[in-house]
């Protein structure tokens, strides 16, 4: 059974249809990249992974069962910003998940409990690299840690999936190696499913083992909210492929459509 | 030539800029108390620096042949008392309303219209009723301050707590949070700075409303004090009270200032060092 599938899945507000007929199934482990142009519906695919919208038609399912609808700590995920918590100190935003699971009514461990989140936590700090900043509030910190800091701090549940809108997109062009570097080094020492929205195609190649396009594959000038997108191409991605080969199929597929404008 | 909006005085002139305006405002006292008293030395309206300083000294020193007590502090005391037990009373009620209000849908759609409502009624309308209900002591003065800050402070904390991003308490989710940690975990530390600033701005008509109250019915209190002696055109009692709760005002405000500062450094990050 897969981790994840979709059958004729569709999201729509009242007429406007955002997303149509999205069929598909992921597997464990896979590094799933999400691109298309602004406003096709990127962001409300992950959303209704997430759980914060609805889905209109069709189903979702995560282990074969049906997705939950609000989040949940099987599904973690890092947003663009405002992903961790201004009045918590990197220990303490990323203990927060032990905290909430040990201490039901305070939601603050104590003594032992505490000591062993404290522990738990440190290990993850160390792994995305920030152990200097245990004490250091998020606001002390550069965009890049910030994001370091909201990895650590999705893993601390081991979630089945992390989801990331544009994680890297406001951070620096040799931040955003670095940071590829550690989210690949986490995908593969802990066998994470990962969905990543990126508007930076060569990311997009470099990062993950399946490619999703999302783009509109009818239009009705007449009535552009009628048809909605759907995945148009779900391309799978060897890593020692070099992206420029990839880039050179992905024309001669025709990508003849908006996304090729915006995105090539 | 800087533009007007690039020149700033440096540390130093700022303070003796900041001193500038309250220096012009003594001399033009001084000057305008001269004329007066030159003209009619039993002048009552713009007594001399030294009568009040004299006046107050007494006030602040000589004992009641009658009673015993010392008039200035128990004023204080008892307006302080007053002030403050309503103030905290506020807080605490609209701290826990804002949360929920702004935390819980279910609730918001029931009490917002309500609180938006009530913080529409002029407190002061409702005084007499106040007097009716609780009687002239304590109770009603301290009700008055209740009722005219806390939808203030309701407002401004639902309001925030609908102002935090929808990614922290997603995340808070994702985390495992419940309905009850979300609101412990995260609107309460993040509503708690909030609150203080807002009671720093409250303060001003807690006081208000305090003086108000104590003007009609009291037995001590600052604001009783100014206006009994008031029939006897007392300015040099009047002005150095109006000083003295100026600087009682102030200094509650700065406690508040500091307090927030101390304790949430996170929530003061984004304030230049502009003042």
């Amino acid at each position: 059974m897969s981790l994840l599938s979709a059958k004729r899945l569709e999201k729509h507000y009242g007429h406007h249809v955002v997303l149509e007929n999205l069929n598909f199934s992921v597997e464990q482990g896979e590094f799933v990249t999400l691109v298309g142009a602004s406003g096709c519906g990127k962001t409300t695919f992950l959303k209704m992974l997430l759980g914060t919208e609805a889905i209109s038609k069709g189903n979702l399912l995560l282990d074969g069962k049906p997705i939950p609808n609000e989040p949940g700590p099987d599904r973690g995920v890092v947003f663009q910003k405002y992903s961790v918590f201004p009045h918590l100190t990197v220990l303490g935003n990323v203990m927060m998940a032990d905290e909430l699971h040990s201490a039901k009514l305070l939601g603050k461990s104590f003594g032992t409990a505490k000591r062993h989140a404290i522990e738990k936590a440190q290990a993850r700090i160390e792994e995305v690299g920030l152990s200097h900043a245990l004490n250091k509030y998020p606001h002390e910190l550069s965009g890049g840690m910030q994001q370091r800091l909201a990895i650590a701090q999705a893993l601390m549940m081991r979630p089945r999936m992390l989801l990331l809108d544009e994680p890297f997109g406001a951070l620096d062009p040799g931040i955003r190696q670095d940071m590829h570097e550690l989210i690949t080094r986490l995908w593969q020492e802990q066998q994470l499913t990962i969905f990543m929205i990126t508007h930076d195609l060569k990311e997009a190649f470099e990062l993950g083992t399946r490619l999703w396009v999302f783009d509109k594959t009818r239009h009705d000038p007449q009535a552009p909210e009628a048809y909605g997108a759907t995945i148009t191409y779900d391309l799978p991605i060897s890593r020692d492929r070099p992206t420029a080969a990839l880039t050179e199929a992905l024309h001669q597929g025709g990508l003849k459509t908006h996304t090729q404008e915006t995105l090539l | 030539m800087k533009r007007l909006i690039n020149l700033a005085p440096s540390r130093g002139s700022r303070w003796l800029l900041g001193l500038l305006p309250f220096l012009l405002l003594a001399m033009v006292y001084l000057s305008l108390s001269n004329a007066r008293l030159a003209e009619n030395p039993n002048d009552r309206l713009l007594p001399t620096p030294a009568t009040m300083a004299s006046s107050f000294y007494h006030l602040a020193t000589a004992e009641n042949v009658r009673t015993g007590q010392i008039v200035l502090w128990t004023d204080t005391f008892a307006s302080l008392e007053r002030i403050l037990i309503g103030v905290a009373i506020s807080a605490f009620i609209g701290l826990v309303v804002g949360i929920l209000n702004g935390g819980i849908p279910l609730i918001r759609a029931k009490l917002s219209p309500l609180v938006t409502v009530a913080s529409l009624i002029p407190p002061m309308a409702i005084l007499p009723i106040l007097f009716i209900a609780f009687g002239t002591g304590e109770a009603a003065k301290i009700a008055l301050i209740v009722i005219g800050v806390t939808p203030f402070l309701i407002r401004d904390l639902q309001g925030h707590a609908l102002r935090l991003p929808d990614e922290q308490l997603i995340k808070a989710q994702t985390l495992g949070a419940s309905s009850w940690q979300v609101l412990l975990r995260v609107l309460l530390p993040q509503l708690t700075p909030r609150l203080l600033n807002a009671t720093r701005l409250a303060l001003g008509s807690a006081w208000l409303f305090l003086i108000a109250a104590e003007a009609i019915a009291a037995q001590e209190g600052l604001g009783y004090r100014i206006f009994l002696v008031r029939r006897y055109l007392s300015m040099d009692v009047i002005l150095p009270y109006v000083a003295w709760i100026t600087l009682l005002a102030f200094l509650l405000d700065q406690i508040l200032a500091w307090t927030s500062r101390l304790a949430f450094p996170w929530y003061h990050s984004g304030e230049g060092d502009k003042s």
